[in-house]
């Protein structure tokens, strides 16, 4: 089997995903094209060197749907004969077109390929394209399916993380993410998105709020107690946790991921096509894997896809040099700091979803390039991505420099 | 030419099909009365002189009541799966060929019409009915407040089976049709109308002429769906993204209020949902496969015998001796206006009969008559009862301290302080006053019938009717014959409870007669997992997720603790050496003695009782009984919960406390609110077989003790694998 190489990562800033945020009047097609534009340009490549350009997208209905990944690089102007597909695992979907290209790469299916992602969330919201998992009731009732809101406060319930601790990660959060954008962190990611004129719209991340504090979170109330207490939903999460008295909803806005639009891409190539090209690979892929986990809890996957990928890549835990877990909420990194007693300077150091967003499809592209960036920037060997997946997933990546 | 329909034809060529079934009070679905419909509905579409039908009811006890539910639940021993959906289609298939006139959809799409059928609603249209009436192109109803729609079919674990779950969604919409289609609950005209699922309402005297007056306007017509380009009110069906929170919602309020215990429920939703993707004629066909599925479980078969075929006998007065001709019980006397007596008073009156509720002074009778009066205000802040209804209520309450008072009445019940001494006194004055034909009726919940009707000088008219608390809320009566009492007493009570529209079963004179004598190791079994360490919330959680209305513990907390210790201490006294202890007796002190909570009304229980608040487990509860290191499962919690009830029900079966199984059902659900789904614990051990009963009990005798131990009788049953009930 071969190997694949990392050879760049850019993302677009991430906008507010509502009808104000800055990126609200480009389209996901246009999101998705400029990253790839910019993957070339910086690389200065001939396109027709790429096979496969993988995007996640979560909501593909729309203006998303059909495929859009061809239609992106059709409108980025890459060679006729690079092939375009649309990937769907949820929040990790850019995380498993990149798992895929590295496959296709190391399967030697394609010498070089394009993973990442896009999501337009202000232009088609969550919710977009209904979906057996969250309608059909012999699947709801079947998998006691509740919201993902409800499975982040199921969680800070079984696992005793109180509304502080929430409220705590997430100011840290957030004044991580303020002072990478200070420090200049992200530089070498981020591509400026230009409207119909050519004018740049937006250069950073629109949602972060460095002077976030721990009073102001605390004046907000629990986004999810209605729809658990009024709609039935925490006496489904408790016929299936009947161990639990009741739901403590901790989970709010300024905990929980943003609603962004934003778009990502990652290059990777095998040895022989990155030296051909003369491109300098930036990391390698050590290992990928992907788990189902139970599905009302939902967003646990990261623990068991983690001791999946570790065993898979003959690691252990104290191999891991910076962790990299999407902030979908702040729970779910809670949880997974508690079950692998990782310290919290090791894992999300440079903020997260929480401050900066999590556009849905392209989320795992944006965490795999920003460990990229740190381990660079810190000199140290290796990082584990991973995300909490909706309907009980987990899918992980290690990289390693090289 | 029909036994079950009228059959009209007027001067304008419109046929009137009055239903009218034979020998039957209320008109329901048979396979006599569908065989005969199809073939009226063949005569208006294939005769040519006719232009169009109304369809109504010859009754005035209503329009059509849904299903002969004895059909169905014969229907379900039929061996196989095609010939059940076969019958199950049967109805569907009709009411669609008389809403299409036999021809097919893609006709009617293309622009063809049918002769026109309108529905004229006199009475009460529930299930079947008002799905007859949905299939009709058009349908006016009576202004009577008898007229009420509605579709029950889930109370007995069934859905609308005739096309009710696809025709009320394209006309109503899908939020509502799952309101209807899965609360059971009837609406009124009005809102039926409002919904769009009728189009008229007239004065009663006019609905016929009315619904022939549309018919005579509208000879060509069809139904909405089979019209090019139908949309369903308020979103094109379960693929819109406007409809996805519908169904996520509905079905965590659906999963919320049944516990997955009832499967009708989530199949109700999936024939919308299904339904409302596909073509109608699909549709339909998905709601009989649906439907065929329930109809055969032995759940529904369970529930259909117990909760209406066995309901019904009992409130019949089915074990009333027939020799007693009916009494006539216009005045009752209460002795006693505690919290029994009060809310013994209160339902009499309710159910129009004059009451004398006599206590030792004027302000604890009148105290006693304030429940009413508290429940009658509750009743007027919520529009559901009437100023003048309930001071014509109030006055049928006569307090009095007076023994003549009691000198007309027509039944005694007696529900003074359960101390024999008192008892006796009160036994003995009120004969002194009263017929000597008036029966006395003791509501004891601890005495022996026998030895208090010692006291009376007519023990022949003497019986013990059981109310549980409280009164006006729990359905259950238990009669209590005792040695002496002759048929007379039976029959005045049954007729009583006839009266207040409760469910009554006979039981024999034993200490905590039937009921009690289940809860009481139900609750001892939920205390000593207390005592073990296992999660008190997943205890309760499990009960309740298992079908109990509530956990036990929270049930220990409402009967309280104190009345626990007492129980236990009475029956200590009582028994002597042969007192066999339960284990909970050092629970029990501790809560009473040592820590103060008494019960939910005095200090709390397992609970903590906030005011204005949700009631949550005491926080302390872990310090006096801490969680041990390894908690069971749920379902060995659910097993243990299930099983000590089930034993005991076996226990008191074995022993003839109740004496047949129909009994030991209805006081199981309507006693102590065990699992309805399981049509009650007999039925449940028939369904599961008396084999794997006695095998599950004799495994969890060896764990948790020998209060699991089956009784000999059920081990006969398991070695010959027959069943308490015999087949229908």
């Amino acid at each position: 089997m071969g190997e694949a190489y990392i050879y760049d990562a850019v993302r677009t800033p991430r906008g507010k995903g509502k009808p104000d945020g800055s990126l609200h009047e480009i389209t996901p097609v246009e999101l998705a094209a400029q990253v790839l534009k910019a993957i070339r340009d910086r690389n200065d490549l001939d396109t027709a060197n790429i096979d496969d350009v993988l995007l996640g997208c979560v909501m593909p209905v729309g203006e998303q749907g059909s495929d859009i990944a061809r239609a992106a690089v059709l409108q980025a102007d890459y060679a006729q004969t690079v092939a375009g597909v649309h990937i769907n695992r949820f929040c990790a979907s850019a995380l498993e077109s990149i798992n895929l290209a590295a496959a296709k790469v190391m399967a030697g299916e394609a010498d070089m390929a394009i993973g990442g992602g896009v999501e337009s969330m202000s232009r088609v919201p969550m919710g977009s394209d209904g979906g057996a998992m969250i309608s059909d009731p012999q699947v709801t009732f079947k998998n006691y399916v509740v919201p993902q809101g409800i499975s982040a406060d199921i969680i800070a319930t079984k696992y005793g993380i109180s509304r502080d601790d929430a409220d705590a990660y997430a100011v840290e959060s957030q004044k991580r993410a303020a002072q990478s954008w200070k420090e200049q962190r992200f530089k070498n990611s981020i591509v400026p998105i230009k409207d119909v004129m050519g004018e740049v719209v937006l250069d950073h991340d629109e949602t972060v709020r460095p002077d976030t504090d721990m009073q102001g979170l605390g004046g907000l109330n629990p986004a999810f107690a209605m729809m658990g207490e009024g709609m039935g939903f925490d006496a489904v999460a408790i016929q299936k946790y009947p161990e639990l008295e009741a739901i403590n909803h901790v989970h709010h806005a300024g905990n929980s991921s943003g609603i962004v639009d934003g778009a990502a891409g990652v290059l990777i190539g095998s040895k022989e096509m990155g030296e051909r090209l003369g491109l300098k690979p930036r990391a390698k892929i050590r290992a990928m894997a992907s788990i189902g986990s139970e599905p009302t809890i939902m967003l646990t996957g990261p623990e068991f896809v983690t001791e999946k990928i570790l065993k898979r890549a003959g690691m252990s835990k104290k191999d891991i040099e910076l962790w990299e877990l999407n902030e979908a909420f702040a729970s779910v990194v809670l949880r997974y700091m508690q079950a692998f007693d990782i310290a919290h300077d090791e894992i999300n150091v440079c903020g997260g979803a929480i401050a900066m967003g999590h556009p849905m499809g392209a989320t795992g592209a944006m965490i795999l390039g920003t460990a990229l960036d740190e381990i660079e920037r810190t000199d140290k060997a290796n990082a584990l991505v991973t995300l909490c997946i909706g309907a009980g997933m987990g899918t992980a990546t290690i990289i390693e420099r090289v | 030419m029909y036994k079950n329909i009228k059959f009209d034809i007027d001067g304008d060529g419109i046929a009137t099909l009055a239903i009218d079934l034979e020998n039957q009070s209320m008109n329901v679905w048979n396979a006599s009365l569908i065989e005969e419909f199809e073939a009226a509905v063949d005569k208006v579409l294939g005769d040519d002189k006719i232009i169009g039908a109304v369809v109504t009811s010859a009754k005035d006890s209503g329009f059509l009541a849904g299903a002969d539910l004895r059909m169905l639940g014969d229907s379900g021993a039929n061996p196989g799966v095609a010939d059940a959906y076969k019958a199950a289609f049967n109805l569907n298939r009709i009411l669609r060929k008389m809403e299409t006139g036999g021809k097919a959809a893609k006709a009617l799409v293309k622009g063809e019409t049918t002769k026109p059928f309108a529905a004229a609603v006199n009475g009460l249209a529930l299930g079947g009915g008002f799905e007859l009436a949905l299939a009709c192109h058009y349908r006016v109803a009576s202004d009577s407040p008898k007229v009420k729609f509605g579709f029950p079919e889930v109370q007995v674990g069934l859905l609308p089976g005739a096309g009710g779950t696809q025709r009320t969604p394209r006309l109503a919409g899908i939020q509502n049709a799952l309101q209807l289609c899965t609360s059971g609950k009837p609406i009124d005209a009005a809102k039926t109308k409002a919904q769009n699922l009728i189009d008229e309402i007239v004065p009663h005297a006019e609905v016929v002429a009315k619904a022939k007056e549309w018919v005579k306007a509208n000879p060509k017509t069809k139904a909405p769906w089979d019209n090019k380009g139908f949309k369903f009110p308020g979103g094109q069906g379960a693929m819109d993204p406007r409809v996805v929170p519908v169904f996520a919602g509905a079905a965590a309020l659906a999963q919320k209020m049944t516990n997955h215990n009832y499967p009708a429920v989530q199949k109700i939703l999936s024939c919308v949902y299904e339904g409302s993707i596909v073509p109608f004629d699909t549709a339909i066909k998905l709601e009989s496969k649906y439907f065929t599925t329930l109809l055969m479980s032995a759940q529904t078969q369970n529930m259909i015998r117990t909760l209406f075929i066995n309901k019904q006998a009992a409130e019949k007065g089915m074990a009333r001796p027939k020799s007693v001709p009916k009494l006539d019980l216009n005045k009752i006397g209460v002795l006693g206006a505690g919290m029994m007596g009060a809310g013994i008073a209160y339902v009499a009156a309710k159910a129009g009969m004059d009451v004398v509720l006599l206590d030792r002074d004027e302000a604890s009778a009148e105290k006693g008559k304030d429940y009413s009066r508290k429940l009658n205000e509750k009743g007027i802040s919520r529009g559901k009862l009437s100023k003048e209804k309930s001071d014509a209520m109030l006055a049928k309450i006569k307090t009095t301290i007076d023994y003549n008072d009691l000198k007309d009445v027509d039944l005694i019940i007696e529900a003074v302080f359960e101390d024999p001494q008192v008892k006796k006194d009160v036994i003995e004055k009120t004969e002194a006053v009263i017929g000597k034909d008036v029966v006395f009726a003791s509501n004891t919940s601890t005495i022996p019938i026998t030895s208090l009707a010692k006291n009376s000088s007519r023990p022949e008219n003497f019986i013990g009717i059981h109310f549980f608390s409280p009164v006006d809320k729990m359905p259950l009566v238990e009669i209590i014959p005792g040695q002496q009492s002759g048929d007379l007493p039976l029959a005045a009570a049954l007729d009583f409870v006839g009266k207040i529209k409760k469910t009554p079963i006979v039981v024999s004179d034993t200490r905590g007669f039937y009921a009690n004598s289940v809860v009481m190791p139900y609750l001892n079994e939920a205390m000593l997992m207390v005592k073990e360490g296992i999660n008190p919330a997943l205890i309760d959680n499990c009960a309740v997720h298992m079908g109990m209305p509530i956990g036990p513990l929270a049930l220990s907390d409402e009967t309280s603790q104190e009345l626990g210790l007492r129980i236990m201490k009475s029956a200590q006294e009582e028994m002597g050496d042969k007192y066999q202890p339960t284990g909970t007796e050092d629970l029990l002190e501790k809560f009473v003695n040592e820590l103060g909570r008494k019960g939910r009304k005095s200090g709390g229980g397992f609970y903590d009782y906030p005011e204005g608040g949700k009631k949550h487990l005491w926080p302390e509860l872990s310090k006096h009984f801490p969680l041990a290191e390894n908690q069971p499962s749920p379902e060995e919690v659910k097993e243990r919960l299930l099983y000590c009830q089930l034993v005991a029900v076996a226990r008191c079966y074995a022993a003839n406390v109740v004496h047949d199984p129909a009994s030991a059902d209805l006081g199981a659900i309507f006693g102590w609110g065990f699992a309805p789904w399981t049509g009650g614990p007999m039925s449940h051990i028939d369904t599961i077989g008396a084999d794997m009963f006695v095998e599950t009990a004799d495994r969890l005798a060896k764990k948790h003790g020998e209060r699991f131990a089956p009784p000999e009788l059920f081990r006969e049953k398991a070695k010959s694998g027959e069943k308490f009930y015999k087949a229908a």
